[in-house]
């Protein structure tokens, strides 16, 4: 080969840098400093977990970051199942079991409604519809303390103040805004063109809903899974103020616990019911996470 | 033969933009009509219109003898095919095609009847089972035909369904396109903006702008004939050359800077003396000589030459004023010739450069 430009390369002799080696100084700084903002984040976990599986004679000798010399799942069980706020003792179950019954229907009735908002609003584009979206999306700009009382009002209205139900109506509300903002641009991002085939093809309103768009549609809807579960069931606020004590969701449950003023401070028994409490959102990032990335790839929605 | 389509007075206004104004069109049983302009023209809209797709503001649509106007989509009897195919990526082919089917309750014997035809027609038997992400750019777009088709309906509507495919598979489908519509006799109402499409494929165009038609009429009478400057300018490629200038001897001549050219056997109206006049001359109407013709000729110069393959393009300038000429291979000549323009008058069209209409 002749000389090509002002460089010569020997025959045979590959251009361009080599790749640095993964052992380089660079690579040390990154990972290092990585390293240690992961233990600086996992510490206070670290400890919980750790001071939940200690007894208080342990604890009381003040070192929080020892492991546990005597491990003991006592306070797992009491937190759970015999922990008292008030009159009763029955641990956190009973606000677990309130937090499911809870959120369970707050999830799926908001989804199901914010997405059929979403896709009348993407598709469907009735009169008016541009104003009612603006409102709509208005509401999620107002703090949810102004509205409080006022929907106390309402919920004492209708008769369902303090129930379940009500709790469930002040959940999927509140959650409208942002879910159907989220659909409405998921669907809106689908093409036109297929809304319109399968116009021409006959299907309705509900025929595109339930059989073009719905099949189109699962990450969207995980992520709307991941933002409800996790918001509901972490809401405090809303189940302190519309639900009575035998209705209290855990993490009401959790902080009456916590703050039991009398008696002794029990850190083990704390520690357990933080994590009991934190645990179900923990598991819907770790398992729909996964899910999260397949639905994206699995739905190719490029035709 | 009936008329299959009749628009009568349509009108669209979007909020205080006027789409379509006041448009009159009937397509007769079997034809094959193509909607051709610029983007923005509201060819588009005019078919979404008559498929139903869009309410409109004013007017009536007839489709088959009835009136449509407010019907759904799926009551007109028509089948369209999408620029994007339009596929359900979830379904496959067999799926697409069946799905307007199901949802008309159409028993299911008929159904796989309708679907083997369709497949055959379109040659799509082995994709049957597979889905649209499965297919080519091409295969997709015979599943969009071949979805239109199942549903053994008299009129087709085609929304620019060879823009999104390369050069090559554009023209094999767009032969097909013309095969199916002799071998179906169904009619069509195709909209473009690329006029080779327009001009192989119509019996009739319709050029469109701004919401209205400025012309419909045979691909040979829009190309030989434009009604007005912009049909001139669209049609075509290089477009007609525009000389600008004004009629002179009581409409006998027109006057092109020093250059008086005989209008005798100028095929349009009365052309009368007009002091602002626009004469338009395709490329291949033009002849080139390195000596005078005997007739009033024009001098121009060449600036460019081009090759096409088949023939070459000579760009020269006359006058000030930019020409193209369409010459046979062996007629080239370097940059910088001088030369004599002659041109075709019988073929060439005139316009009043005010109301910008043929004379």
């Amino acid at each position: 080969m002749a000389e090509r430009g002002t460089h010569a390369f020997a025959a045979g002799e590959p251009r361009g840098t080599r790749p640095r080696r993964a052992l380089s100084g660079r690579n040390i700084m990154i990972y290092g400093a990585l390293g240690v903002m992961a233990l600086y984040y996992l510490l206070p976990l670290y400890v919980m977990i750790v001071t939940s599986l200690k007894g208080m004679p342990e604890i009381r000798l003040g070192n929080i970051f020892a492991p546990p010399v005597e491990i003991t799942f006592q306070p797992w069980v009491k937190a759970w199942s015999e922990a008292c706020t008030g009159l009763n003792c029955d641990g956190l179950s009973r606000g677990f079991w309130n937090s499911v019954r809870i959120t369970v229907p707050s999830v799926v009735l908001s989804i199901i409604i914010a997405s059929v908002n979403g896709y009348a609003l993407a598709n469907w584009r009735f009169k008016g519809a541009n104003a009612f979206f603006t409102i709509l999306i208005f509401g999620a700009f107002i703090p949810y303390q102004v509205m409080l009382y006022p929907l106390v009002i309402l919920l004492r209205e209708m008769g369902i103040y303090g129930t379940l139900w009500g709790l469930v109506m002040v959940h999927t509300i509140f959650g409208m805004p942002i879910l159907t903002l989220l659909f409405r641009n998921y669907f809106s991002a689908i093409p036109e063109e297929l809304f319109k085939a399968a116009r021409v093809d006959g299907a309705g309103f509900w025929g595109i809903y339930f059989r073009i768009m719905l099949p189109m549609s699962l990450p969207i809807f995980v992520v709307a899974l991941i933002l409800q579960i996790t918001g509901i069931w972490n809401d405090f606020l809303f189940g302190v103020v519309y639900t009575k004590p035998d209705l209290y969701p855990m993490t009401v449950q959790l902080n009456n616990i916590v703050n039991s003023v009398q008696g002794v401070k029990e850190y083990n028994v704390n520690m357990a019911a933080t994590l009991l409490t934190g645990l179900v959102p923990l598991a819907v990032y770790f398992v729909s996470g996964k899910l999260f990335v397949r639905g994206i790839a699995a739905g190719a929605v490029k035709g | 033969m009936g008329n299959s389509i009749e628009v009568k007075d349509l009108t669209l206004n979007f909020g205080s933009i006027s789409v379509l104004k006041n448009m009159n069109l009937d397509v007769a049983e079997g034809e094959f009509v193509v909607l051709l302009g610029p983007s923005g023209c509201g060819k588009s809209t005019l078919l979404n219109c008559l498929a139903g797709l869009l309410d409109i503001t004013d007017g009536q649509i007839w489709i088959k003898g009835k009136n449509v106007t407010w019907a759904e989509p799926s009551e007109r009897g028509i089948g369209m095919v999408f620029q994007s195919y339009a596929l359900y990526p979830q379904m496959t082919v067999r799926g697409n095609l069946s799905f307007g089917l199901k949802n008309a309750r159409v028993p299911q014997a008929e159904i796989d009847k309708r679907i083997a035809r369709a497949a055959e027609i379109l040659q799509i038997q082995p994709l049957l089972d597979r889905k649209p992400a499965a297919l080519s750019g091409g295969q997709r777009q015979r599943v969009a035909i071949g979805r239109a088709l199942v549903r053994d309906v008299d009129v087709f509507l085609f929304d620019e369904p060879l823009s999104n495919l390369d050069a090559k598979l554009r023209s094999e489908l767009r032969v097909e396109i013309k095969r199916l519509h002799n071998q179906l006799g169904n009619t069509m109402v195709y909209v473009t903006h690329d006029q080779i499409e327009a001009l192989t494929l119509a019996d009739r165009i319709a050029v469109m702008k701004g919401g209205v038609i400025q012309q419909l009429a045979a691909p040979l009478e829009i190309y030989n004939r434009p009604s007005n400057l912009f049909v001139a300018g669209f049609i075509g490629s290089p477009s007609m050359n525009l000389l600008k200038g004004r009629t002179v001897e009581g409409g006998r001549a027109f006057q092109f800077g020093a250059t008086k050219i005989d209008l005798a056997g100028y095929d349009g109206g009365a052309v009368l003396e007009r002091d602002q006049a626009i004469l338009g001359v395709r490329p291949e109407h033009i002849t080139v000589s390195k000596t005078p013709l005997s007739g009033p000729s024009i001098p121009a110069e060449v600036e460019i030459d081009e090759h096409l393959g088949a023939d070459s393009l000579l760009w020269l300038k006359a006058e000030g004023v930019n020409l193209s000429v369409r010459v046979p291979v062996e007629g080239r000549l370097p940059p910088g010739t001088k030369v004599h323009l002659g041109l075709d008058i019988p073929k060439a069209s005139l316009f009043d450069a005010k109301t910008e209409q043929r004379i």
